[in-house]
């Protein structure tokens, strides 16, 4: 099999369009499960959530995949723009009067356009989200919580003096509570038991001893982005919450038209194809369009509106 | 269905010959029957023309029942008119209404160069067919008797489905990526569903889609454009089954 | 003794042909490449010719003037091809098939090129599967058949109502593999206009480049013409619009005899002429008369409610229908032959029982209604069902017919706008097909040595009247089996020839003829179009030289056409120049020619005083309005040898008909 049909065959072209496409609905799919723990605000969720996030940075398999998605986002856009552009080439003299509503979908007719929004949203998406949680230093996951510590007894009653403390808990990577910082509100003297080294590490104070590994604290970074105060944590409300939303809602709708057509079609691009089937796969697929990136898009929508 | 007269406007793209500019021209022309096919509309419009000393307009036309392929005009924007499974050629006028103003350009596409006002040439589909839409087989007397295979009656139906492609164009004018999958396919589904076809279908298959995309034409994005312009209304399920035999033939190729 | 040499072989009639082939010369493969072959017109007779030629190794020019040879009018064909297979056991042979139409040609037909015919009926079906074919097929998966008009067998194969266009894009395929190869060279978008004689041999064509209007010299050492029939001589007809008679006339006027230009097929079930602007006439396939009943209302005054809109056929009760074939002939009923199907239309119409509501009330009913019923009960009674309703039968029968007929009567509805599956289609006979043209020998060759003529374009196997599904089996047998041997035999001759000069005085002469006769339209400044003259010149064969002839119409005919002509030079107006696109010079070419041999067609029919197949004069007809051959005087073909633009110089040659195998009898389809 030569390369050159491979690779510039118009057939071949669309064959690695539609792989890199269905292997990005099978990315949505695992990212939407993900995301959807999201909808947990609680330290319940917000642990599983940031849980969830280590393992898919971590998890060697997991890795393989997202490299995968990455070289698909990057194929996928630059086979689809290269097909856009011979397309183009294909009529250098356009219609006086057209009327392609009559014979084909809007969605199918500018998949180029609706891709572009898309490649622009996973750009952004990146920078806010993924570059952050890669290469930023942030917070880690914490808690703080506030106990009642005896301090004394009262010489009269006998009675047990408590006294709040803060007291905050860094999550580790094995699962357990750590207790880093105890924080007396009153007098604001506080006892530190181990240092946070490279946003990643606990550093015992004394013995400089590796005490763990923490979480990054995606969950409120989440949250803060749109639009939930968490500067208990270190993140502050972001100010233009609304505004990332409504980006992020419409981004789900574009591609809600890209999938709509993109779906099917990529099935028909791979020529699965059957009389019996083809229903079924349209059917499918036009689910698949309205609830992954309706799903999506719930996500920001609640944060925003539970805040 | 008695006949009405209509008197309708006509804006037609013009040109010279294939290396002038064209443009779109507008015409009034009175008194159309209803019962009038487009063409012998564009006929009268003709001798209207003739007999105020311009130039008439060029079609192509031959048949004018639908069989042919040559007529090719994109009108009010939808390629062979706003019908469907029709050609231009049975198009009739009762589609029309009193006073509209009716568009009429010729196919556009890079592979598809005009030769004059609404005349394109469309020899690319001969040389897509000379490069593989055939089966070797040379004239003799004893080719095998015509009952010696039995094909099943499914088979036979699909190809025929297939079969009947007119070669009109109508499929690369209405893609909004003048692909030529539609015309294509058409042709490889047909051979690959007969067995006197299937011996050399992975040559045929590779090498029609190479000549196809050699002469310009742009890819599938699957939109469906084509079979819903389609004057035959040749199935999706063609273009899948080249899609299909092209993957076959890409990677068992030798 | 005749001038014309048909050079029938002697032999009993089932060997003739075989025993011919077996002593033609042959051309030895490494000389095949020297030799140039030049086939104008690529439809059935001229794609097969062409690609069986390139597959030999011949160096083969093809030309056409549409835009890819699969567009020639042999697509048009609807109904289908026969064989003589006999897959259906119903008795039918090569001597049936041969007889059959023998019998359907109304005995005007040579018996052994009939014969030949017949015999390689069966390679045509084999051959075209080979090369993938969709004909129908059964559940069994083998090849089903149909009957057509004029036969008792089932020997038709087909392939829906679409049977020419599959034929011809398996010719094409053929055709363009070898273009692909490089053995044939294509010249799409080329119309010939002239022939070029060295020697007296035809040595080459010149044709003009459609597109650039240039003028092109081509030589060959053979030059085949296979360009289809001469029938838009009556402006309208079921002939496509490019169809035209310049190749084979202009090689008439070089020394090729016309033959039996009066025999034009008149076709049966047409829809009706509807208005002043119309361009042409659609066939309803042949193929709808096994299932359709052809009437008239039996009484004047429900034909008049219908004209008027008043009446709907549905209305006029079973007892007031006139199944005229029926009644006329019960054996045959509405699978009566074509010619004599128009025939007994125009009778009815002619009496006032039409029901167009057009010019001439010219229409007949075709109705489904009772087929319809029948299917829809042997349906219900297929799938169990044993009480239907009549909605139940009529649906189901619905179903079946839209199975068997759907995109002919889809066509019908886009034309007439009218619903067949509730209305009876109106129909009426038109313009079909011409058993005339180019005189040929049995080698297929014109009375020009190196001319050859195959397809509708020669005279040779239908006689006065083709039965249905014999033109394509014809074009086929022609290109595919007969040329590609006598062809061969003729080139034998010329391996020594050498490449054929195109700078020559013939050339020169040939190409100044062209040239002269472009100028003198393009500088005429006339001032009416070509089309007023053509339908002009269409109404005056419909009605004097049409369905029926006499000698008196005839006569006014050649007179008229004499003056059309005059005024045609005189008055015509060609747009444009020379050298670009220029359609309504291409039409003016065409109509010249056309004129001329409207005449000649007028002058055959006045000859020809008789009533045979497709030619009917009314002064020969018996009490009950059948033909009355006569076989004394008229057993012969009439070729005609151009003697200059007076017609009634040109000089009628006889071959007289000799027929040895098939007793001649009045032809009875009672
Ligand atoms: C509507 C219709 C239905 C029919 N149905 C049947 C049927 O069911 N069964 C049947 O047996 N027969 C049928 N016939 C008849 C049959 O189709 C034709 O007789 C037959 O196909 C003619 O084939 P051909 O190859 O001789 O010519 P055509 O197919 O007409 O081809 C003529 C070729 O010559 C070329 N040409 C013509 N003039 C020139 C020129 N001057 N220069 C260059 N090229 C030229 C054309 O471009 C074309 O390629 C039907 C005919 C019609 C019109
Ligand atoms: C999660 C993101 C995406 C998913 C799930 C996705 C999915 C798909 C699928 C399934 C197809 C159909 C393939 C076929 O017809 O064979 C498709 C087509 C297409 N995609 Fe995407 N896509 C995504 C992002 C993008 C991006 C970022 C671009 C960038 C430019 C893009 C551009 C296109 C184009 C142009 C097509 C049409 C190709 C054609 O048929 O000509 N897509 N996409
Ligand atoms: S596929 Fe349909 S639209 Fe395309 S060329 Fe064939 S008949 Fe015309
Ligand atoms: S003119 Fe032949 S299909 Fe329209």
């Amino acid at each position: 099999m030569s390369k050159s049909v491979l690779l510039k065959s118009s057939l071949a072209k669309k064959y690695w369009m539609a792989l890199t496409g269905l292997f990005l609905c099978l990315f949505l799919v695992g990212h939407l499960l993900g995301n959807l723990q999201l909808f947990m605000s609680g330290e319940e969720g917000k642990r599983a959530f940031n849980e969830y996030a280590y393992f898919m940075q971590h998890n060697p398999f997991i890795k393989i995949l997202s490299y995968l998605t990455y070289a698909s986002i990057i194929f996928h856009a630059i086979d689809g723009y290269l097909l856009a552009v011979q397309n183009k080439k294909a009529r250098p003299v356009g219609y006086a009067a057209n009327k392609p509503s009559a014979n084909s979908s809007a969605a199918s007719r500018n998949m180029a356009v609706l891709g572009t929004v898309i490649l622009v949203f996973i750009v952004t998406h990146m920078a806010n989200f993924w570059a952050k949680m890669h290469f930023d230093k942030m917070p880690l996951h914490s808690m703080t919580k506030t106990v009642e510590v005896p301090v004394g007894q009262d010489p009269m009653t006998g009675e047990v003096i408590k006294k709040p403390i803060e007291i905050t808990y860094y999550l580790t990577t094995k699962g357990e509570y750590k207790e880093q910082v105890y924080k007396d509100p009153s007098s604001g003297q506080k006892q530190e038991v181990f240092d946070v080294k490279d946003e990643t590490f606990f550093i015992d104070k004394n013995s400089g001893l590796k005490l763990g590994e923490g979480y990054k604290d995606l969950h409120s970074l989440t949250y803060a982005f749109f639009g939930q105060d968490r500067s208990e944590v270190g993140y502050k409300a972001n100010e233009y919450a609304l505004i990332a939303v409504i980006a992020y809602v419409i981004s789900m709708l574009v591609l809600a038209f890209h999938l709509s057509h993109g779906f099917a079609s990529a099935f028909q691009s791979l020529g699965l194809r059957h009389p019996a089937y083809t229903r079924l796969i349209k059917g499918f697929g036009q689910a698949f369009s309205i609830v992954i990136p309706l799903a999506f898009a719930a996500i920001p929508v609640y944060i925003y509106l539970t805040k | 269905m008695a006949s009405k007269y209509i008197n309708i406007n006509l804006k037609i793209w013009r040109q010279k010959n294939a290396n002038s500019k064209g443009e779109m021209k507008t015409y009034k022309l009175d008194q159309v029957s209803t019962d009038s096919s487009f063409l012998e509309m564009l006929d009268q419009l003709n001798e209207q023309l003739i007999n105020n000393r311009e130039e008439p307009v060029a079609f192509d036309h031959d048949c004018r029942e639908g069989i042919c392929g040559m007529c090719s005009l994109y009108i009010n924007g939808r390629a062979h008119g706003p019908d469907n499974a029709i050609t231009t050629c049975q198009l009739h006028m009762r589609k029309f209404k009193d006073g509209d103003t009716i568009y009429v350009e010729p196919w556009r596409a890079k592979a598809f160069p005009v030769i004059k006002d609404l005349v394109v040439d469309r020899s690319a589909f001969d040389r897509i067919q000379q490069a593989g839409g055939f089966v070797s087989v040379n004239t003799s007397g004893r080719t095998m008797d015509a009952n010696a295979i039995p094909i099943a009656k499914i088979d036979a139906d699909k190809a025929f489905e297939a079969a009947i492609c007119i070669g009109c164009g109508a499929c690369v004018a209405s893609c909004k990526n003048a692909s030529a999958m539609l015309f294509v396919s058409a042709k490889v589904s047909q051979l690959a569903l007969l067995p006197q076809g299937k011996v050399e279908a992975k040559e045929r298959v590779m090498n029609m889609v190479r000549q196809m995309d050699e002469e310009g034409f742009g890819n599938c994005t699957n939109t469906g454009a084509c079979s819903v312009e389609c004057p035959k209304e040749i199935s999706l399920d063609n273009i899948a089954r080249m899609n299909r035999e092209y993957m076959k033939a890409m990677v068992t190729a030798e | 003794m005749s001038v014309l040499d048909s050079k029938i072989p002697e032999g009993h009639i089932s060997q003739k042909w075989t025993d011919y082939k077996n002593h033609l010369k042959l051309v030895a493969p490494n000389n095949r490449p020297k030799i140039d072959v030049i086939v104008v017109g690529t439809g059935l007779a001229g794609a097969s010719a062409a690609a069986s030629l390139g597959e030999m190794g011949y160096n083969v020019k093809a030309f056409c003037f549409q835009d890819s040879p699969r567009r020639a009018h042999s697509i048009a064909a609807q109904g289908g091809i026969n064989a003589a297979k006999n897959y259906q056991n119903d008795g039918d042979s090569i001597f049936r098939l041969f007889y059959d139409t023998i019998k359907g040609g109304d005995y005007r037909a040579r018996e052994a090129n009939v014969h030949r015919l017949a015999e390689v009926s069966g390679n045509i079906i084999d051959q075209c599967v080979a090369q993938g074919v969709p004909f129908a097929r059964e559940y069994g998966g083998l090849l089903d058949n149909r009957s057509f008009g004029g036969t008792q067998v089932q020997r038709t194969f087909y392939a829906a109502g679409q049977t020419g266009q599959q034929l011809l894009l398996g010719a094409y395929s053929a055709i363009s593999r070898q273009i692909g190869l490089g053995r044939v060279k294509m010249y799409n978008r080329h119309e010939m206009l002239d022939i070029v004689k060295v020697d007296g041999k035809a040595r080459g064509i010149i044709a003009r480049n459609l597109i650039t209007g240039a003028i092109e010299r081509h030589s060959g050492h053979a030059v085949i013409i296979a360009t289809g029939g001469y029938g838009n001589v009556y402006f309208l007809s079921t002939n496509a619009m490019g169809s035209n008679v310049t190749a084979a006339w202009k090689i008439h006027k070089q020394g090729a005899y016309f033959a039996n230009p009066c025999y034009v097929q008149i076709h049966p079930t047409c829809i009706p002429v509807h208005g002043t602007n119309q361009s042409k006439l659609t066939l309803m396939s042949e193929s709808l008369r096994n299932s359709g009943r052809i009437w008239v209302p039996k009484k004047k005054e429900d034909a008049e409610a219908i004209r008027a809109g008043k009446m709907k056929p549905t209305q006029i009760a079973e007892e007031d229908r006139d199944y005229y074939l029926e009644r006329r002939y019960p054996a045959f009923g509405n699978l009566v032959p074509r010619d004599v199907a128009s025939r007994a239309a125009k009778e009815r119409c002619d009496a006032g029982f039409g029901i167009e509501a057009n010019d001439t009330n010219e229409g007949v009913y075709l109705d489904f209604s009772s087929e319809i019923k029948s299917k829809g009960k042997q349906a219900a009674y297929a799938q169990g069902i044993h009480n239907a309703t009549e909605e139940q039968i009529i649906a189901l029968g619905k179903k079946w017919v839209e199975e068997k007929y759907g995109n002919l009567f889809q066509m019908y509805e886009k034309i007439t706008d009218e619903n067949p599956y509730e209305l009876p289609m109106k129909i009426y006979p038109a313009v079909h097909y011409t058993m005339g043209g180019v005189w040929v020998d049995y080698n297929l060759q014109s009375t020009i040595p190196g001319c050859f003529v195959a397809g509708e374009a020669n005279f040779s196997d239908h006689g006065a009247n083709r039965l249905g599904a014999s033109a394509l089996m014809q074009g086929l047998a022609d290109g595919y089996f007969v040329l590609p041997y006598t062809v061969s035999d003729y080139l034998a001759n010329e391996i020594r020839t050498g490449q054929i000069p195109t700078n020559t005085p013939e050339f020169d002469e040939a190409e100044k003829r062209v040239k002269d006769t472009i100028n003198q339209f393009l500088n005429n400044n006339g001032s009416r179009s070509v089309d007023h003259f053509h339908k002009k010149l269409g109404l005056i064969m419909w009605n004097k030289v049409g369905m029926g002839r006499n000698e008196q119409g005839l006569k006014e005919a050649i007179a008229e056409i004499d003056q059309l002509r005059a005024e045609f030079y005189k008055d015509v107006y060609v747009p444009g120049s020379a050298d670009e696109l220029n359609p309504e010079l291409e039409k003016a070419l065409r109509v010249a020619d056309f004129m001329e041999l409207g005449q000649l067609m007028a002058m055959d029919a006045l000859q020809r005083k008789e009533s045979c197949g497709g030619h009917f004069r009314e002064e020969y007809q018996d009490a009950e309005g059948e033909t009355l051959r006569d076989d004394e005087n008229f057993k012969f073909v009439g070729a005609w040898e151009y003697k200059g633009s007076d017609i009634n110089q040109s000089q009628l040659h006889k071959e007289e008909l000799n027929y040895e195998f098939i007793k001649i009898a009045a032809r009875n389809y009672k």
